[in-house]
């Protein structure tokens, strides 16, 4: 008789469905995984060892390229890190754009998902529609930033710079003009806030057309339902957070149980699944958008009625105005001695948590009071998250690992740091 | 929630007070520190009891103390010249692979750090044991505990060369196949020690001593007493008491 032997195979890293760089060696029996084994660290650039030998700020721009589709929650973990290590009141209304936008981050991580798991999972129309309204919310980190993706806009003791009175508007074009034009336009004749408001008002209107092609979409369940279902102590021992926690059914958000910047003040409900399959996870991160957009809203209406100061106006750790520069000597050393040599931070320890889009993105800060981190460990969710891939996806069929893949939300610039 | 960390370093003190270094509550956060023989038994005691119920291993990560607290650009004594510059540092950037610093008597260098969360309480603790030997390091493993510490203490042992006994594969995960030696120790040079290239020739990839790049220091370490910092937060704390 013929012997059968199982059949190993590399999935990666240069499969479009391996999201990056994850090289998994798969063992199969037939069609069935047998062992997941995935490698990864090809994206690995040593970001704590850099940001080692480099001043406190340096590195907040490194954060952005940890987790690029969720820059700025990065960003809000490290900063939050030193200021709990300084002992620095960041301003209200900092904490308010801070919430803002991490809200916005959520939602442009959350559309990108959305986007690119139907795409893994055969439904090319809802990457088309998510990179729509992903491209609304990337002019906003550019209206505050001036840049799109890596923005470096959070800095200890509160952001760089308050929100714009303006938002940059289309140009007659051969491919933007006529209705077209006046139609993009529309929502940008007012401040950033405006603008906001305008698509904030659209946002649910879009969040339904998601759901139209997916909620019930026949294959759509045919390929999440019951798929790496994730029970609640595996959730637990696995490290799990985010929506892959929730999913399983625990309600564990850190914006509600261990609340930061302003969202202790926020109206907003955290959704969890039932079953802890592909499914459940997908209806999580749509109802997470839903509130979102109601946070965003809130923090727009307080922001529209409490103007205010967004950094601190310590100069050892935030820059003195331009004017202030111009006229006084002491404001000029300020700024040399801040971007030159940086500012000492108090020696000890801390860890601070954000709810990252993907889960628990942590900053492990250890000071020995230098102008230099002694360590910085960053703790990405999607790593604890793809540790588990053995166990979850043994037993199921090769495409299901494609599924599973899409659900983690892996991004490797997290993941291999 | 503070009041509940206090009495969360009182309660993890009165139970596990013969087994452990310490418990120390700084910044809100509790930490415990721990030797590598009570590892385990603290860690189960912590996951499995009513009273702490810390099911969630949320990370882990080693720490190297060589060079802890050195300036490389001393800043306390003016002389006639200036400031004394280019204090020889053991700073990452300052030596290459030949000049590396040698870990001297300093003794316990490597230490592993673990976050914990309790989704029952809603509560956080830091445990943190020193390995015994720096020359190998060894802390006992978590994985029969916590899956999930499986990958963080591959990649503590790839990066710092902590050795986690009763690991089920402890292999190398985030650097290359191949790799050769721990990157996140201190006395590894920030340049690295290999680059690679593709050498026509040959046909092939080859590795090869770093020589495009030399070892620089841009911002100097520097330890300062920050006298307005700490009048600032002199004013707040007098602040506090006073509301």
């Amino acid at each position: 008789m013929q012997e059968i032997k199982n059949y190993t195979i590399n999935f990666g890293p240069q499969h479009p469905a391996a999201h990056g760089v994850l090289r998994l060696v798969l063992e199969m029996d037939g069609e069935t995984v047998v062992r997941a084994d995935p490698h990864i660290g090809l994206l690995h650039r040593g970001t704590e060892k850099l940001a080692e030998s480099k001043p406190f700020n340096q590195s907040i721009g490194y954060m952005d390229r940890l987790d690029y589709v969720s820059m700025m929650c990065n960003e809000h973990a490290y900063v939050r890190a030193i200021e709990t290590l300084m002992d620095i009141q960041v301003p209200e209304r900092a904490q308010y754009i801070r919430t803002l936008f991490d809200e916005i981050t959520r939602i442009l991580n959350h559309l990108m998902w959305i986007g690119s798991n139907a795409l893994d999972l055969g439904a090319m129309a809802v990457f088309l529609y998510a990179f729509r309204e992903r491209e609304e919310l990337m002019d906003c980190y550019e209206a505050v930033s001036g840049a799109r993706l890596h923005a470096t806009y959070y800095r200890p003791g509160g952001v760089y710079r308050d929100l714009p009175d303006t938002m940059p508007q289309y140009k007659q074009s051969r491919w933007h003009k006529g209705a077209d034009l006046n139609r993009r336009n529309a929502w940008r004749e007012g401040s950033m806030l405006d603008y906001l408001d305008a698509f904030t008002d659209d946002f649910p209107h879009r969040v339904d057309e998601y759901e139209t092609l997916l909620t019930d979409n026949r294959i759509w369940k045919q390929r999440t339902v019951g798929i790496g279902v994730v029970s609640p102590e595996q959730a637990l021992a696995w490290g799990m957070t985010g929506p892959m926690l929730r999913g399983s059914g625990i309600e564990w958000d850190l914006r509600k149980k261990q609340p930061y910047a302003m969202y202790d003040k926020m109206d907003f409900d955290i959704p969890v699944g039932v079953q802890g399959d592909c499914y459940d996870r997908y209806l999580v991160r749509v109802a997470e958008m839903r509130q979102s957009n109601r946070i965003i809203q809130q923090c727009g209406a307080w922001l529209r009625a409490n103007p205010g100061p967004v950094i601190v106006r310590n100069y050892k750790v935030a820059p003195p105005r331009r004017e202030e520069m111009k006229q006084s000597m002491e404001a000029l050393i300020h700024h040399f001695k801040l971007f030159t040599e940086g500012y000492g931070v108090p020696a000890g320890e801390t860890y601070a948590a954000v709810e990252a889009p993907k889960g628990e993105f942590g900053c492990y800060l250890v000071s020995d009071g230098a102008n230099k981190p002694f360590r910085v460990h960053l703790r990405a969710p999607g790593f604890a998250h793809l540790s588990s891939m053995d166990a979850i996806v043994k037993g199921h069929m090769l495409a299901d690992v494609v599924a599973m893949i899409g659900t983690y939300d892996v991004v490797f610039g997290e993941i291999d740091r | 929630m503070s009041a509940d960390t206090a009495t969360l370093a009182q309660r993890i003190e009165a139970r596990l007070g013969e087994r452990i270094v310490g418990v120390c509550v700084s910044r809100g956060e509790t930490v415990v520190d721990v030797l590598p023989e009570n590892w385990l038994a603290v860690a189960r005691a912590l996951r499995d009891e009513d009273e702490f119920k810390f099911a969630q291993l949320i990370d882990v990560c080693g720490v190297d103390y060589l060079g802890y607290g050195q300036v490389e650009w001393d800043t306390t004594d003016v002389t006639a010249t200036g400031f004394s510059r280019g204090v020889e540092g053991e700073g990452p950037g300052r030596f290459d692979w030949a000049e590396r610093p040698r870990s001297g008597a300093g003794h316990r260098r490597f230490a592993v750090v673990v976050q914990l969360t309790s989704v029952a309480h809603n509560c956080r603790v830091r445990l943190r044991c020193h390995a015994s030997d720096d020359a190998l390091p060894v802390v006992p493993s978590l994985v029969p505990l916590w899956p999930v510490a499986d990958w963080f203490e591959r990649e503590t042992f790839d990066l710092f060369g902590i050795v986690f006994e009763g690991h089920p594969d402890l292999r190398r995960i985030l650097t290359d196949y191949g790799f050769v030696g721990h990157p996140f120790r201190k006395d590894f040079p920030l340049i690295g020690n290999v680059e690679v290239r593709y050498d026509e020739a040959l046909g092939r990839v080859i590795y090869e001593p770093v020589t495009s790049v030399v070892p620089r220091v841009l911002v100097p370490r520097t330890l300062r007493h920050d006298s307005s910092l700490e009048q600032a937060q002199a004013e707040q704390a007098a602040d506090l008491q006073k509301s």
